[in-house]
């Protein structure tokens, strides 16, 4: 990392202990009732007892199942119709405002519907995560694909490039890194929306765990598993820019 | 480029044909599956959606519903925006404050929103006041980052010279700072209006007695999916309509630029 970007990270780690500081002062003056902000050392406390006796595994492990079965079907699903459509300028122009127009609209509207279809289990979860992080996976590999240059592309048709080669040599390394974007993005909008769609309507996960200790106002257990959410996204997300980075420095090296 | 493709009759197709027809063929698949394979209870023909529009309408509580929604829509796009302009503009301008707000700011970015909801009703309630502070925290992002990107391209020589001239700080940030945001912020405003609408209908899911998204949960419940669809139409419109707003003031505001070409 470079100068600056450590400076960033030391004033995010201030601001971090800055806030815990403040909560533990709110909370020791009871300035705030501890249904609406409970003290920093039970939501701790909670937070240690639901890691180590493994009742917060249980819900991450149904909400990751969801996630992964919802990223298989995006992935598929995604790539392919993205590299379909994409190969051509014509199906591109025709398909590029249609996909972003449904995109613009937001799709947790119809929520309610995957749930009618699919019930409140984890199918509808599935389903739901699987539509939104399918539009990002599509139209970055369109986008990808479409900024390919076109120099690459006459050379390697005057050179006799077959189908295939055209694909796997000049079309996927080119557009891979605005693909491997697509794919980041959305992994972390599936993760999301799976967590939503659990909170409005489900039985099993985090997301309903969440919203059924609240509805309980057992705040600080909600705190807990608040935070244990924001960690995994935090863990998930730099792990995938490290991903990122790597396959770009590869990619580069090529 | 011309992108219109020739078929072997020679027919020229153009793009935008070939978008409509693949709409228009999906509503009337849509259509005969509707009267033929699918359960009328989960889903209605597009027929049935366009005649439950009076209906839906003549109901004063789904009118009401649909009022709601609006004023929460607007009223949280209304202090995005207002915020993330007023935040945005000095994170850019100052190289000091760039370096030390815009990390916090990328950091509560970095959490999911949608794993703090509950939290919002807690604070807020379930009335109308959790879906604009939900809708904020959603659409304010964008904006900011947007308007950060936008003032760190105005030219510190335009400033010194307005300056020099004896310009006030308001007439700076009118005649200098915003006329060379236009293109950043209003990608902001767009990106944000649809992030708003998210976080606004997501608020009205989790918990409301009010506002479309809590009708469209009654209408599936109660089987009635013309009815929902209707409403999600009507939730599409008024996206649209805001979308072309923020798209028309985008245009009136870049007035400049396309003269000065």
């Amino acid at each position: 990392m470079t100068g600056t970007a450590w400076r960033a990270r030391a004033i995010q780690i201030g601001f971090v202990v800055v806030c815990v500081l403040g909560w533990i002062y709110v909370g020791n003056a009871r300035l705030i009732s501890p249904i609406f902000l409970p003290r920093f050392d039970r939501v701790m406390t909670e937070l240690l007892r639901i890691v180590s006796n493994g009742t917060v595994f249980v819900y991450l492990g149904v909400t990751l199942f969801e996630l992964f079965a919802a990223y298989a079907l995006a992935l598929a699903a995604g790539l392919t119709v993205g590299f379909l459509i994409g190969r051509s300028r014509f199906w591109v122009a025709v398909f590029e405002p249609l996909l972003n127009g449904i995109f613009a609209v937001p799709i947790v509207i119809f929520l309610p519907l995957f749930i009618l279809f699919l019930g409140i289990g984890i199918e509808s979860k599935i389903a739901f995560g699987a539509t939104y992080a399918f539009f990002p996976i599509v139209l970055n590999t369109i986008g990808g694909i479409g900024a390919v240059d076109a120099r690459f592309v006459t050379v390697a048709q005057s050179l006799g490039a077959t189908r295939w080669q055209m694909f796997k040599r000049v079309l996927l390394p080119a557009a891979l890194p605005v693909i491997v974007s697509g794919i980041r993005i959305g992994f972390l909008i599936g993760f999301f929306s799976i967590i939503g769609s659990e909170m409005i309507a489900g039985l099993d996960g985090l997301g309903s765990q969440i919203v059924q200790l609240g509805e309980g106002m057992n705040t600080a257990a909600m705190f807990a598993y608040i935070l244990f959410v924001i960690l995994i996204a935090a863990i998930l997300n730099t792990l995938l820019s490290l991903l990122q980075s790597r396959f770009n420095r590869v990619a580069a090296a090529s | 480029m011309n992108l219109a493709m020739t078929d072997r009759a020679g027919l020229r197709l153009s793009p935008g044909w070939v978008r409509a027809g693949i709409v228009v063929l999906a509503v009337v698949a849509w259509e005969v599956a509707g009267h033929t394979i699918l359960d009328p209870e989960f889903i209605s023909p597009p027929s049935a959606v366009i005649a439950a529009f009076p209906r839906i309408l003549a109901d004063s509580d789904i009118r009401h519903a649909i009022l709601v929604s609006f004023y929460e829509l607007l009223a949280a796009f209304g202090i995005a925006t207002v915020a993330g302009i007023a935040l945005g503009v000095p994170i850019g301008l100052h190289r000091f404050t760039l370096r030390s707000a815009l990390p916090l700011v990328l950091l509560i970015y970095s959490i999911p929103q949608v794993t703090v909801l509950p939290l919002f009703v807690l604070y807020f309630g379930i009335g109308p006041a959790s879906k604009i502070a939900f809708g904020v925290s959603h659409g304010i992002f964008p904006i900011l980052l947007n308007v950060v990107a936008g003032a760190q391209t105005v030219e510190p020589a335009h400033l010194k010279a307005a300056r020099s001239m004896g310009a006030g700080r308001l007439l700076i940030f009118r005649r200098v700072v915003l006329p060379h945001m236009v293109p950043s912020l209003f990608s902001g405003l767009r990106l944000g209006m649809s992030a708003t609408l998210l976080g606004v209908i997501l608020a009205e899911l989790y918990g409301s007695q009010a506002g479309i998204g809590y009708y469209t949960q009654v209408f599936t419940n109660s089987f009635d999916p013309a009815g929902m669809f209707a409403l999600v139409a009507v939730l599409a419109v008024m996206a649209i309509i805001l979308n072309e707003i923020v798209r028309r003031a985008e245009r009136r505001a870049s007035f400049w630029r396309v003269t000065a070409r």
